[in-house]
């Protein structure tokens, strides 16, 4: 999956790589030279005490280190470059394919799991391609070129090579894979102790009311303790690893010191080509632990990047038709069901079944039923924020899925269940529904929407500042925001899914009033919990267990429909008119 | 290029030098780094922090890292036996290049003669028993214009001066090469134990030390006002406790062992240059600032644009998190196209100062290590003149140019840490923001009686959040055991007011709050809040089992008083819809059982408790009708012979309450009971005739037969 996803984004930059692995190598061949040339200083200048020749190939090998740092810092450039132009495409893509998505792989996945492979996993990745190309390509390089050499050194020295690398490559697995699974259990862990905090400080009053202190900070102290442990258990295995690479190394230092000895002192070999064998047995014993290091990268870059292409290869269930039909001149304001069925695959029951109802310009459809009824499904299909599995939805006579989405979503006015804001002014967010609107437009949609009392009153005005989410008005003042967000841009329908939910009856019942002045010929769908803010509608629909088991007038459901009164009696016990409800949170 | 590749070719180029001990140092480092890069990366969490170190700036850098090592001082003894073992450990590792020494010049020693006695002039025999220093005799001696076979005698004679003069010239003697080898090896062998030593005690004096600090702010936390915590974002308080920490512990698990271990190695490498010889020490020390200057240079621009990349993540992160938690308005708003080109444009941003910071960073170990090649160099010159006037020998020179890469390398290591260090310390002057916050007043001692009956009196009491906004003056409010008082008021706030009031979770200003006649300010607040029960609107579930949840009402709770506290409060029946049962675990969001029925369990969980005086809030938003009910009916059994608080929304709580408390922007207007209230023709008439016009709409509901609660008959307003 690494590869695939990799190989796909770095394809525009092969020259860069192409690049980099030329320019690595030349680093690595100069690199490899260095060694040669500093054996021959000593065995030539140093021991024979000619300086002149020490000046020469000093200066040789001052020009060879200079080849080598050039090459790896354009190296370093091209690699850089590659890797962080693949991070950005892949960003790109990501978010790109997400916005093309429909809300069901958008809910499938989660917003915040999208944020995170959309940066954290991403992140990960270019790490590992920066990380491969400045410096862990150079490893195999330098390895193979350094077996090379020090075999052209001496040959009969080479099983300490052999030798070191093997016991460097077990111990260096051994020790990887105990830590690789430590690692895992040290995020559940961090998992569980954030857990276990955040709940303590979102139920503080709770707690504090309960008289749970003394258990909440055991079960604090329990995850803390867990936390160490592992974290200790992590320290040891690093404490373990490097003494003993290092005692490695040097071990073979002794070896070569040694049996190299005997070669010198054979007449087989000189000093200065005792030492350059060293120097190669190091360059290759280090590629070996580079390259056994990057296994600690891998495992986790290859998760990020399965995680990655898990939603590049999610297709938008959603897709704009290839050949769009415009609505015949003269049909507007129309909304029409036929036989329309929802179900999520693999489910077992369907969310919505037989759905047919019609609105006709100027009036209103509500709907009304139970939690899970179905009532949010419904009315996210006009946005095609969701397909029907069966029938057909219509707009002004076409099937939605035959109209051009950028049609379809200037003709519908939705204000949605959660009134997400957009962090900016207030101008801004009314600007989303109208990117032309003036200030006196704005007045007025604010006005209607029971919202200029307070955003008078704010400083700045229209100008006043959102916080991302509308996090800084309260939920009240977030739905007026949105309601006045969606009349400002004068659909042709209006779709409210719960949106007068957070408003106390006095607002709601005078929102409703202004509303009725300003929706003209607008067809209108509202989904209501409360009994009072759907009684006036045209008609009603009761959903109960995604089916229509009622609809009609109030008068007419009260009448005939048994769910419809049970909802409605609840209400006048529960709610008593609604004295002092919710609403107006300051 | 990252550093780590520049080691490997910086341990290639001094390696003929290095012929004792290859660069330890070096190579230590380059495993370091990958490891700290792979620690680094497991935090995977969000943001700018899970990503790696920005360096933020300390605002106190001193005195707060003096604190922050003071934290350590619970481990002193530890930590002094870490500070030993290390120095020990780095005496082993300096020393070891300088025992190599002898081995160097054994075997320089050995190959030299045989290059001599290959290549004496034709005819010359040397006897057996001919040291070393009767050989340099011998060749100072030759006749000018002996053929010497291409080497000059009177260097080599220089360089043999410099050997022990009573060596036999001979090959190699394995004995004494195998002596020293042996004596390096011990060193090695000792040294990789004591480091392992090391790096096991502060593995754990760190995990302990970090343990302790979170243990600390727990408590803390305990003893916090609930102000603190209302007074700030909770995710920002959780970073403190975690991301904050976790980076002390990297910080700390870092910077004390590589510092100590660091500075020591210089101490020491520098002592054993200055031993072997002092020009080519002062031209190896000569090199450090070049490089610190480089280094500087480079990495101010680096700074900066890395300060770029972290800002310019965090705006990127934000603009996903809006494009994706409103993707639907995105879409039905037609606004993608917008949306997505802001994205490019930071994306863009992002690019360019990642870009610029890796890059910049790359460059700083290859210019680093040319910097060393010079350095090189120069030392192999003035040996190399040295060792032919016989000022030094072979051994010696190669062990100086190791000496020299052990010397600049913890320089740049310290330099590095740098940086790590203030972001550690900037986390702990976080932490101790929170370790420092003032705590709420100690608790008295005075006692409740047994059994509190649930009498609560309110005398002139004075509150306010914030001084020049007063709130609540004078307020008197009497609530015998069993009455209910009535708050009602179109603020939140206000009513959360009474409740931490008489949860003591703010203290008032003036005036007393008495439960059974007597002054709550002296009574525990454990003991006091031990007698109050409270069901709020924001139901707070922990993530256990539901039968835990319960449970939390009262400790060591039976399985009997569990089923009684459910079914008094209907979670009994939904439970029984649930595959687990009451072993159904509520996961984070609760989300796998509905609003209201968390609000029943919430009932059921003050049920247990079975509280003398009851806090109930009975807004039920997006709580579907039927569950509504359930909640209602639930409620009005809890409250059944207690004194009772209720924020309520039902005309027939209010119009049956023995007081009602009349809240607007959070003060009390109005006190009394239904009647009066509306005799007296204020606020409370206002609010309930507005409430009646805007029910209006309602004509029909009015209309239908009478439901009736628990017997209480339905408002009909």
């Amino acid at each position: 999956m690494l590869m695939k996803l990799t190989k796909h984004y770095l394809r525009p930059y092969g020259g860069l790589l192409l690049g980099v692995l030329v320019l690595q190598t030349i680093g690595a061949i100069a690199s490899l030279t260095l060694p040669n040339l500093q054996a021959n200083i000593i065995n030539n200048g140093v021991s024979l005490g000619n300086t002149h020749y020490i000046w020469t190939h000093g200066g040789a090998m001052l020009g060879v280190s200079l080849i080598q740092i050039v090459a790896q810092i354009c190296a370093g450039f091209l690699g850089v470059r590659a890797a962080m132009s693949m991070g950005r495409d892949i960003r790109a893509g990501l978010f790109d394919h997400v916005l093309s998505f429909s809300s069901r792989e958008v809910n499938q996945f989660g917003a915040p799991s999208l944020i995170t492979r959309n940066m954290n996993d991403v992140q990960q990745v270019q790490m590992l391609v920066m990380f491969t190309c400045v410096m862990i390509v150079t490893a195999p390089i330098t390895a193979i070129g350094g077996v090379f050499m020090a075999l052209r050194q001496d040959v009969s020295l080479s099983w300490i090579i052999l030798v070191a690398v093997v016991i460097l490559g077990a111990i260096i697995g051994v020790v990887m894979s105990g830590m690789v699974p430590l690692f895992r259990y040290l995020q559940t862990r961090i998992d569980a102790m954030n857990r276990v905090l955040r709940e303590q400080l979102s139920g503080i009053r709770v707690i504090r009311a309960f008289v749970r202190g003394a258990q909440e900070r055991e079960r604090f102290a329990q995850a803390n303790a867990d936390l160490r442990g592992v974290g200790i258990r992590i320290g040891t295995w690093f404490a373990v690893l490097m003494p003993i690479v290092m005692l490695i190394m040097n071990g073979s230092v002794i070896a070569v010191w040694w049996f190299g000895g005997i070669r010198v002192d054979n007449g087989d070999m000189a000093v200065g080509n005792v030492t350059a064998f060293m120097t190669y047995l190091m360059q290759i014993l280090m590629g070996v632990m580079m390259a056994a290091m990057m296994m600690m990268f891998l495992p986790r870059a290859q998760v990020c990047a399965v995680r990655i292409q898990e939603v590049l290869d999610t297709e938008p269930s959603v897709v704009p038709p290839e050949h769009p039909i415009t609505p015949a001149e003269g049909v507007y304001c129309h909304v029409e069901f036929r036989d329309v069925g929802f179900a999520y695959p693999g489910a077992e029951k369907p969310v919505l079944q037989d759905i047919s109802f019609t609105i006709s310009p100027g009036t209103t459809t509500a709907v009304i039923g139970a939690t899970g009824s179905g009532k949010t499904t419904l009315v996210n299909l006009i946005p095609r924020l969701y397909d029907a599995t069966k029938g057909q939805v219509l707009i002004d006579g076409v099937d939605i899925k035959d109209m051009d989405p950028d049609l379809l979503w200037s003709k519908v006015g939705l204000v949605p269940q959660k009134p997400y804001l957009f962090t900016g002014t207030i101008a801004s967010n009314l600007r989303y529904g109208r990117p032309d609107a003036t200030e006196d437009g704005m007045w007025i949609a604010l006005r209607i929407a029971q919202a200029d009392g307070f955003v008078r009153a704010m400083d700045g005005q229209l100008d006043a500042e959102i916080a991302q989410g509308g996090t800084n008005v309260s939920g009240g003042q977030r739905q007026r925001l949105a309601i006045a967000r969606a009349l400002i841009k004068m659909p042709e329908v209006y779709v409210f899914d719960d949106a007068f939910s957070a408003l106390d009856v006095a607002t709601d019942a005078k929102l409703r009033a202004a509303l009725a002045t300003q929706t003209g010929t607008a067809a209108i769908l509202i989904v209501a919990q409360r009994v009072s803010s759907i009684s006036h509608a045209n008609q009603i629909l009761v959903l109960d267990e995604g089916r229509i088991v009622g609809r009609g007038t109030h008068d007419e459901l009260m009448a005939t429909c048994p769910t419809y009164k049970e909802i409605v009696d609840s209400q006048v016990r529960a709610e008593d008119a609604g004295l002092l409800s919710e609403g107006v949170q300051a | 290029m990252s550093r780590a590749r520049k080691r490997t070719d910086a341990t290639g180029d001094d390696n003929p030098a290095q012929v004792a001990t290859p660069a330890k140092a070096n190579q230590r480092s380059q495993a370091q780094i990958i490891a700290q890069q792979a620690r680094r990366g497991r935090g995977g969490g969000g943001g700018p922090h899970g990503m790696g170190g920005v360096a933020e700036k300390a605002m106190n850098f001193w005195p707060s890292l003096r604190r922050l090592l003071g934290e350590l001082g619970g481990q002193k003894v530890m930590l002094g036996f870490v500070v030993l073992i290390g120095a020990v450990s780095v005496a082993a590792n300096v020393s070891a290049p300088k025992v190599m020494i002898h081995a160097t010049n054994e075997m320089f020693a050995g190959f030299i003669s045989r290059q001599v006695l290959h290549n004496l002039p034709a005819g010359t025999q040397v006897p057996p028993g001919f040291t070393m220093g009767q050989l340099a005799q011998f060749l100072a001696n030759l006749p000018p214009g002996t053929d010497t076979g291409g080497f000059d005698p009177s260097a080599i004679a220089g360089m043999i001066g410099g050997m022990d003069p009573n060596r036999v010239v001979a090959g190699i003697d394995f004995g004494v090469l195998g002596h020293w080898l042996l004596l390096v090896g011990a060193l090695y062998v000792g040294g990789a134990i004591l480091a392992f030593l090391q790096g096991f005690l502060l593995a754990r004096i760190v995990q302990r030390t970090v343990y302790t600090l979170r243990e600390k702010v727990s408590a803390k936390l305990d003893r916090l006002p609930l102000k603190y915590f209302d007074g700030q974002p909770r995710g920002e308080l959780l970073s403190r406790v975690t991301n904050d920490i976790d980076n002390i512990q990297q910080s700390l698990q870092q910077t004390v062992s590589q510092v100590l271990n660091a500075l020591l190695t210089v101490i020491g490498v520098a002592i054993m240059m200055f031993t072997i010889s002092w020009e080519l020490a002062l031209i190896t020390i000569a090199v450090v600032p070049v490089a610190a200057v480089v280094s500087a240079f480079i990495g101010k621009r680096a700074q900066s644009r890395f300060v770029g990349m972290w800002t310019h993540t965090g705006e990127l992160n934000g603009q996903i998190e809006e494009g994706y938690t409103g993707h639907a308005l995105v879409k039905v708003f037609g606004r993608r196209a917008e949306v997505e080109q802001r994205f490019k444009d930071t994306n863009e941003q992002l690019y360019t100062s990642a870009f610029g910071a890796q890059f910049l960073s790359s460059t700083l170990m290859p210019l680093n290590m040319f910097i060393g090649n010079i350095n090189y160099v120069a030392v192999m010159l003035v040996g190399a003149l040295k060792v032919t006037s016989g000022a030094l020998q072979l051994g010696a020179v190669t062990s100086f140019i190791q000496y020299s890469r052990m010397f600049t390398q913890p320089i740049s290591q310290i330099a590095s840490m740098a940086n790590l260090m203030q972001s550690g310390v900037a986390s702990a002057e976080r932490v101790f923001e929170v370790l420092d916050a003032t705590e709420q007043t100690p608790d008295g001692t005075d006692e409740l009686p047994v059994p509190v009956r649930g009498h609560v009196e309110f005398s002139d009491v004075v509150f306010s959040y914030d001084p020049e906004h007063p709130l609540i003056a004078g307020l008197n409010l009497e609530a015998k055991p069993g009455q209910t008082v009535a708050i009602v008021g179109e603020t939140g706030a206000g009513k959360t007011t009474l409740v931490n009031l008489l949860m003591r979770f703010y203290d008032i200003q003036d005036g007393r709050i008495l439960l059974d006649g007597i002054d709550t300010a002296g009574v525990p607040r454990d003991r006091l809040r031990d007698q109050f029960g409270m069901v709020l609107q924001d139901t707070w579930l922990f993530a256990g089992t539901i039968r835990d949840n319960i449970a939390y009402g009262k400790l060591g709770a039976s399985e009997d008083e569990i089923l009684v506290a459910a079914k008094a409060a209907y979670v009994d029946r939904f439970v029984h819809a649930l595959p687990d049962g009451y072993d159904t675990v509520i996961d984070d969001e609760g989300s796998n059982i509905s609003a209201g029925e968390k609000q029943l369990l919430t009932i059921a969980r003050a049920f247990i408790s079975d509280p003398a005086v009851l806090i109930l809030d009975e807004a039920t938003s997006s709580v579907d009708t039927r569950t509504e009910v359930l909640v209602q009916q639930a409620m009005a059994r809890l409250r059944s012979g207690r004194t009772s608080f209720v924020i309520a929304h039902r005309l027939s709580t209010i119009r049956d309450a023995d007081t009602i408390l009349v809240m607007d922007h959070g003060s009390i207007v109005e006190q009394g009971n239904h009647d009066d209230l509306l005799a007296a023709n204020g606020a409370y008439a206002a609010l309930y005739r507005s409430q009646f016009a805007a029910a209006g709409s309602l004509d029909d509901v009015e209309g239908a037969p009478e439901a009736t609660t628990d017997g209480e008959p339905a408002a009909v307003v």
